[in-house]
């Protein structure tokens, strides 16, 4: 069995509450670290750890600490992006509804290195009872001397509020999240000046994501040389793969880092392989946004490698033959699944979520969407195709935050592989309405 | 005390050096390039959200989107992305490339087709046209055809107040008008509702725009989504003559233009600079109650951009004194009217031609149709 950080006790019962997350060894991690170290050493730890923002971008988040500015008589914040929404990722969701007191463990101790008093959970406003469940905790840990004036004895001071969202997926993005906690509307601000200076209030702030936050009460009781042991060169420590889609097993599973593709995707331990009967035709390995790749670029890169679940053999050979580990949205797609289908769907989803703050963004989700919708209703023309590469190159890049580039990718990926599927819809239009019709090569199902 | 001078940087824009001082942006700095010298002004990078006087607008449209090749003179690498250069503050040693790049170039046109996709393109009956930045953009950077072909955005008409008229279709969500009336007015009402591209201006629960200084969106508005009622449809710009004008007013500053056509005023506006941006904002009553004459004291005719088609005849004179290829073909074509011919009617040649050709079908039929 691979080693456990996460989800170690996430199936002890009443785990949820308190006295068992205690028993299972919790808040040793804040007592250690609120006792016996400074907030410098906390964050020497997370440094040394080499764990990565888990949100998606994947950034140190030792690193990202180390950039918060520290000016005199200013706050500062410390506020956890639970705003999950990415199609294909619910492992924050997961995470936090099973084991609330993870993530209350490892906020206190981020805040604690990062010296706030005053910390934000910013929870997607569709968890509603998730947000009850981490409420419930946070009364708990205050009740029993862990939050609140004082902190141990040591003198230190901590408010975790938990703030529900709109829903809006934009939210997610750092700047947005910060615009939407101060009660404006959730429009991406444009950077420089990054959040580690002016940030949520015009203060210096730090955002991660819940499961990047979550390491830390492991890094701080085991050492972060131990947890930069596991996993693979700059990939270190486990991550949580959300896998769905056609899979014999779909859920959350916490994987080391290093894992091969092949492994993760057919092994009883995890996923257990496609449904009987059928046979992987595509992959979406870190949630929508990341390029979509076809079977023979799955388990092997371009060059030949194994692929392994870690953030640079997926992103091995670029956007051309690679994709990326993003938040960990595993999607599999066997072979009755319609990539112009897909691509729509994930192409909608970014138009409908646009802010529609910048005009790349706003205008070309959902003209690609327009032309998507086209191609899959059998009113298509073969120049469309060119038509949607030439859009998503011009999105990309262009626009203030990533979700312009997370509308780009899928849709210039899913051509760039499967662009005999796009033709075969626009010159078989009878054939490609039919319900269930998936163009394969010479075979066409349905 | 003595005074200690910033230190000037420098910076290359389009090969041009120009020393600026810490914490201007590269939209300033080009804009200082062509306010040295006029004959440089296609260099400055087209501006359709940022608005020098409204702090923090800027960085939405995309339209001023520059290549930095390099970053500072201490790190000279160049930034992975095109940068918005309206909000973009420079470094020493910095190297910007505008109309030198063709990414740049490419990226500029790929944004006017965005914009103008879901645009109504209703220059003919709009009041903007001719003061439009988007029609400028659209001109100097657009291309000739559209690639879209689905059905453009409409919204429900709101009626926002009995001063300005609100054409959602023709927005560009610039925010310049909630920038507006969050800077100058108390109290705003109007923003931004829902997301993407069905985000509109909108009042609160079509609550009326009801402020003193209201009007002023009416001039920040890039394009003709908010336009003045009081001058709807009465005129087009570049057939009235602007003439800058002020008056004692406890309100602004009252210092204005106004647009004659003939001896009647038909609007009032701010006084804007060579960008089309406001030097000082004006209060309501100067802009839609004083419309006579009498109420202004005149200080002579409006200093209009030189490529404005405000400025009407101004415009490209020199060109008309030629006779152009169009009325060279049309004088090389000339012929005089044959009027030898005897007058017929249609109908006349018609029986007159099927009676020649025998036809007595057709003749017959036309004979019952007179009938």
């Amino acid at each position: 069995m691979a080693r456990k950080i996460l989800t170690e006790h996430i199936n002890v019962p009443g785990i949820e509450t308190f006295d068992v997350y205690r028993k299972q060894g919790g808040y040793t991690a804040v007592e250690k670290a609120i006792k016996t170290m400074t907030p410098e050493e906390v964050v020497e730890e997370a440094k040394k750890s080499g764990v990565r923002g888990r949100g998606g971008a994947g950034f140190p988040m030792g690193m990202k600490w180390g950039f918060l500015a520290k000016p005199e008589g200013v706050p500062r914040y410390l506020v956890c992006n639970a705003d999950e929404s990415e199609p294909g990722t619910f492992k924050d969701h997961h995470l936090m509804k099973c084991i609330p007191h993870l993530l209350i463990e490892g906020m206190i101790i981020s805040s604690f290195a990062l010296g706030a008093n005053k910390s934000f959970i910013y929870v997607r406003g569709e968890l509603m009872y998730v947000i009850r469940i981490l409420e419930k905790a946070i009364a708990e840990a205050k009740a029993q001397g862990f939050l609140g004036k004082n902190i141990l004895g040591s003198g230190y001071d901590l408010e975790l509020v938990v703030q529900p969202g709109g829903g809006a997926y934009i939210c997610g993005e750092e700047t947005a999240l910060l615009e939407s906690l101060e009660g404006k509307r959730g429009n991406p601000r444009n950077k420089p000046p990054f959040p580690a200076v002016k940030g949520l209030y015009q203060s210096p702030t730090v955002v991660n994501n819940v499961e990047s936050i979550s390491n830390m009460p492991w890094i701080i009781n085991n050492g972060g040389d131990a947890y930069a042991q596991i996993g693979i060169g700059r990939s270190t420590g486990t991550k949580l793969i959300s896998a769905s889609g056609h899979i014999k097993k779909p859920g959350v599973y916490e994987i080391e880092l290093g894992v091969s593709v092949d492994e993760f995707l057919n092994s009883d331990e995890y996923c257990g392989g496609i449904r009987k009967g059928h046979y992987l035709k595509a992959l979406v390995a870190g949630g929508s946004s990341v390029p979509i790749l076809p079977a023979n670029l799955i388990t092997k890169t371009a060059a030949g490698e194994d692929r392994l679940m870690t953030y640079e053999s997926l992103s091995d050979g670029g956007f051309a033959t690679g994709t990326m580990l993003g938040s960990g949205g595993f999607i599999v797609f066997d072979e009755t699944a319609c990539i112009v289908r897909n691509t729509w769907n994930f192409s909608r989803f970014y138009h409908h979520e646009s802010c529609g703050q910048c005009s790349p963004c706003r205008e070309g989700t959902g003209w690609m969407e327009k032309v998507l919708h086209r191609i899959e209703h059998g009113h298509g023309s073969m120049h469309d195709i060119d038509l949607l590469v030439d859009i998503s190159k011009k999105i990309e890049g262009n626009t203030i935050c990533p979700l312009g580039d997370a509308a780009a990718w899928p849709v210039a990926s899913a051509i760039r592989h499967f662009r005999d599927e796009f033709v075969w819809h626009i010159t078989h239009p009878q054939e490609a309405t039919q319900p269930g019709a998936v163009y394969m090569g010479e075979m066409v199902l349905g | 005390m003595e005074e200690v001078k910033p230190q000037l940087l420098k910076i290359t824009f389009d090969g041009i050096e120009v020393e600026v001082e810490p914490g201007t942006t590269i939209m300033q700095a080009a804009r200082k390039i062509a306010e040295a010298d006029e004959s440089q002004g296609h260099l400055v990078p087209p501006a359709m959200c940022y608005y020098k006087p409204l702090p923090v607008s800027g960085g939405k449209c995309r339209a001023c989107l520059v290549k930095v090749s390099a970053g500072s003179a201490k790190d000279p690498r160049p930034m992975p992305k095109l940068v918005p250069s309206c909000i973009t503050q420079v470094q020493d040693g910095m190297i910007v490339e505008n109309t030198t790049n063709q990414a740049v170039l490419d990226t500029r046109k790929s944004i006017v087709e965005f914009l103008l996709i879901n645009h109504p393109l209703d220059c003919p009956i709009c009041d903007q046209a001719g003061e439009c930045h988007l029609q400028d953009f659209a001109f100097e950077h657009g291309s000739v055809k559209t690639r879209y072909e689905e059905e453009r955005r409409t919204f429900d008409k709101i009626d926002i107040g009995p001063h300005v008229q609100l054409h959602m279709t023709r927005c560009i969500l610039c925010y310049r008008c909630v920038y507006t009336a969050d800077q100058i007015t108390d109290g705003r009402v109007h923003g931004v509702m829902n997301r993407g591209d069905a985000s509109e201006i909108s009042t609160y629960i079509e609550k009326a725009i009801d402020n003193d200084f209201s009007g002023n969106v009416i001039d920040v508005c890039p394009v003709g989504a908010l336009t003045d009622k009081t001058f709807r449809f009465k005129n087009r710009v570049w057939f009235s003559k602007p003439e800058d004008a002020h008056r004692d007013c406890d309100k602004c500053c009252g210092k204005t233009t106004v647009w004659y056509r003939g001896d009647e005023i038909i609007r009032v506006t701010a006084r804007k600079n060579t960008w089309g941006e406001v030097n000082d904002f004006i209060c309501n009553t100067c802009r839609f109650e004083k419309k006579k004459t009498s109420d202004w004291v005149l200080e002579g005719p409006t200093k209009v951009k030189r490529s404005s088609v405000i400025s009407a005849n101004k415009y490209r004179k020199d060109l008309v004194a030629k006779p152009d290829f169009a009325l060279k073909l049309a004088a090389s074509q000339f012929k005089q009217i044959d009027d030898s011919r005897p007058y017929v009617t249609d109908e006349d040649t018609i029986r007159h031609q099927s009676i020649e050709n025998n036809d007595k079908a057709n003749h017959r039929s036309l004979a019952a149709n007179n009938n």
